[in-house]
């Protein structure tokens, strides 16, 4: 592999420095040395030709299930860092709810090890708030921290207030950043579905609006109590996302992320009880969807993720309720991302900061951006191929997602990792029947 | 909603749930249903409609009424009977519905009779069977039961001879009966002119109001002046929940007593899916007095659920 190579004739978007132009990307020992001109006595050992394409840095994604441990017949660390890879995201997040949980260093170690055996998108793993995620006991945030966990969150709600107090407080102490996943512990715990209207005909028990609304208001109370940084995750009411906006206008340390397909689905696609829309936080309303889309422009929500969460196919293969919930997202996260920003009419470089820049901050790490000096984490797409999700090509392991079959426009072509290619694009052979297909048109 | 439960000619392949059917297919339910009332009456109670067909009972919630009823209609047309009641059996197991499924498809059944305490569970099943095996929705959730409605709606026509002018009060536990759902959409879809439900804010669900009810909290507010009262059952684990106070209290504000009968038409009728708790939902005198037709219902569920096996495996048209 080469040590020093060149993206040439693409077009470059850097969120950071609203840099949007045609130029070329030099990269030396894993690094970018320079963007524009080589550096002085810079001899490129090898070429990418980014014509037509889109070069930027390399996607953030606040939460992937890798389900290794615990659960590798849903996915591994090597195929879902792979599928991850090859989507264009080249740091992801794992959330603590592994088996066993991240409450341990050895856990945490144990995952990064692994993820830098597999060689593909860099891993940072999210500790637990409290052992075992059981909302009793503190977990060793500290230790933890220094095992290279980036973030804690206890992902379920921690039902004692006093506990979820002093975990705040004790994270701040660490300086640790708390994602919180806000549901209500009681309110809906039952339920499968947007408490509505197409809930009461479907029969599905209902997750009530208020389960999110009322679990981000106690959590704002605290984190303005013991002064934590924290982050929302996955927020799916425009009601959570008025609380937010109060609170960040108020100075609060607080930033909010929505998965992709939340920004797309609504109530309204469970009418046939279709297990693959069954997700938690629900989909709500068409209300809440464009709150959803509406506080990504005005900046109240910064990030998108994919919420990655691949099973197999056995899970959902039952009635909707009994199923489990989840979408496998990382393959269809840029695509989605792209007609966002066409159906919002909203430029690349806002559209693109939403998956790389603004998920950085939300971490603090020096990722998500086109940085003199910086790993060369780098994403190249051609923005213009048009092409089609399906059980064969998705790269996850998990085929669960309801985006097969939809036609997609925007397809990663190269992936480069510490400067390294991880993955690189073959367009599909053209069979005889594609041929004559095409003939006809 | 529904929409797999018609084949590509409109013709009722499965049958999972009232809303969405077409008036002309209730009224002709009604119709063949008719037809089979007097089989009850012959010396013979067969007819050798479905000789040589196999019907199939799944049940995975407990049952024995609505079970007994269809076994009952299923050997009047002459069928086999196959029984399972899944609750104790291959779930326990660890057997999967797609694996029990593709079993009894071996056994080249023609119709699953379904009860499953999910609702969609009908429709699921009805998506992953072969093609040439039919679905009755038995009860699925709280989603729907379209028989039981369908043995109401005769019933009610039987009483009342029409549904135009009639007001039909529905009281109970709303938010998680099957019965309240198939019974709206089918009293909507023949055309009554007002259908009320009535019951405590608790057992409400979410925006029933859109379903073309009148909501009532008041008991004897929603029954003045109704044609039809149907009661729902009410589970007792709801007591044990933090829906209700005690049964004490419910039998108090909602159950029907001989007083509340005062505000109704004389000669309205009185409804209940079964099984009946007596001093819960309903006094004893109210069921077995002389307005009370649950036994009627009963009766005439038998006749139903004929027509409605007859009608998905082809043999009887919707003429």
């Amino acid at each position: 592999m080469a040590t020093s190579l060149s993206i040439v004739g693409g077009r470059v978007i850097d969120p950071a420095t609203r840099l949007d132009t045609l130029t070329d990307l030099h990269i030396a020992n894993g690094k970018l040395v320079a963007i524009g001109s080589p550096p002085p006595n810079f001899a490129a050992e090898w070429q990418i030709e980014a014509k037509g394409q889109i070069v930027c840095p390399g996607l953030v994604d606040l939460s992937v299930r890798l389900r290794e441990p615990g659960a590798e017949h849903k996915g591994t660390i090597l195929s879902e860092t792979r599928a991850a890879a090859n989507s264009g995201i080249t740091t992801l997040c794992c959330p603590p709810d592994t088996l066993p949980v991240i409450d341990t260093p050895a856990v945490a170690e144990l995952l990064q090890q692994r993820a830098n055996n597999a060689g593909m998108t860099k891993v940072l793993p999210i500790a637990a708030l409290t052992q075992g995620l059981r909302g009793e006991q503190l977990a060793e945030m500290g230790d933890l921290k220094e095992a290279g966990c980036i973030a804690v969150s206890n992902v379920q709600p921690i039902v004692n207030t006093e506990v979820l107090r002093y975990a705040l407080a004790y994270a701040a102490n660490c300086n640790l950043t708390v994602f919180l996943h806000p549901q209500d512990p009681w309110l809906g715990r039952r339920g499968c579905a947007h408490e509505g209207f197409i809930s009461t005909r479907l029969g599905l028990a209902g997750i009530p609006e208020a389960t999110e609304s009322i679990e981000v208001a106690r959590n704002l109370l605290l984190i303005e109590l013991t002064g934590v940084r924290a982050h929302f995750c996955r927020l799916s009411t425009a009601r959570a996302l008025t609380l937010i906006k109060t609170a960040q206008a108020n100075g609060l340390p607080v930033t909010a992320d929505v998965s992709a397909h939340h920004l797309y689905f609504t109530e309204h696609n469970l009418t046939e009880y279709n297990s693959q829309y069954h997700v938690i936080p629900p989909f709500r309303t068409l209300e809440d969807r464009q709150a959803l889309r509406t506080s990504l422009i005005d900046g109240n929500l910064q990030a998108i993720c994919s919420d990655h969460q691949p099973h197999e196919a056995d899970a959902k293969l039952s009635p909707f309720a009994t199923t489990a919930p989840g979408i496998s997202a990382v393959d269809s996260l840029l695509p989605l991302v792209l007609q966002l920003a066409n159906e919002l009419s909203c430029d690349l470089l806002t559209a693109l900061s939403w998956v790389t820049l603004q998920p950085a901050r939300i971490l603090g790490i020096p990722a998500g951006a086109l940085t003199i000096g910086n790993p060369a984490d780098i994403c190249i797409f051609n923005p213009d191929l048009h092409w089609t999700l399906t059980k064969e090509n998705i790269h996850s392991l998990g085929a669960n997602s309801p985006f097969l079959g939809w036609k997609l426009k925007g397809h990663v072509t190269h992936t480069l990792i510490n400067g390294r290619v991880v993955y690189s694009y073959c367009e599909p052979k053209k069979t005889l029947t594609d041929s004559l297909s095409n003939l006809a048109e | 909603m529904n929409t797999i439960q018609l084949d590509n000619q409109g013709r009722l392949k499965h049958f999972l749930g009232i809303e969405g059917l077409r008036r002309d297919l209730l009224l002709s339910i009604l119709n063949v249903a008719k037809s089979f009332i007097t089989v009850d009456a012959q010396v013979v109670k067969k007819v050798p409609l479905l000789r040589g067909k196999t019907i199939v009972n799944l049940f995975f919630e407990p049952s024995t009424r609505t079970r007994t009823t269809f076994e009952l209609a299923a050997k009047r047309l002459s069928a086999d009977v196959l029984n399972f009641n899944i609750s104790t059996s291959s779930t326990s197991k660890g057997e999967t519905l797609i694996d029990m499924l593709r079993n009894l498809e071996a056994m080249h059944c023609d119709t699953f009779v379904v009860r499953h305490e999910a609702a969609g569970a009908v429709h699921f099943i009805a998506q992953h069977v072969s093609p040439s095996i039919h679905i009755i929705n038995a009860g699925d959730g709280w989603h729907e039961h379209p028989t039981q409605a369908m043995l109401d709606m005769y019933t009610i026509l039987q009483c009342k001879g029409k549904f135009n002018h009639l007001k039909v009060a529905i009281v109970g536990d709303i938010l998680h009966s099957r019965v309240a759902r198939s019974d709206i959409h089918a009293l909507s879809i023949l055309g009554v002119s007002e259908i009320r439900v009535i019951a405590p804010k608790t057992l409400l669900p979410f925006g029933v109001e859109h379903l073309g009810v009148k909501v009532f909290n008041h008991l004897r507010t929603g029954l003045t002046d109704v044609d039809v009262v149907i009661m729902l059952r009410l589970q007792r684990e709801r007591m044990q929940s933090a829906l209700l106070p005690s049964a004490h209290e419910y039998f108090q504000y909602y159950g029907l007593t001989e007083e509340m009968l005062e505000v109704i038409d004389s000669s309205a009728i009185i409804m209940h899916p079964g099984p009946i708790n007596r001093g819960v939902e309903i006094a004893s005198e109210v069921a077995d007095g002389s307005r009370s037709v649950i036994l009627q219902q009963v009766t005439n569920g038998i006749a139903v659920r004929m027509a409605i096996m007859a009608m998905t495996l082809g043999v009887i048209g919707e003429g």
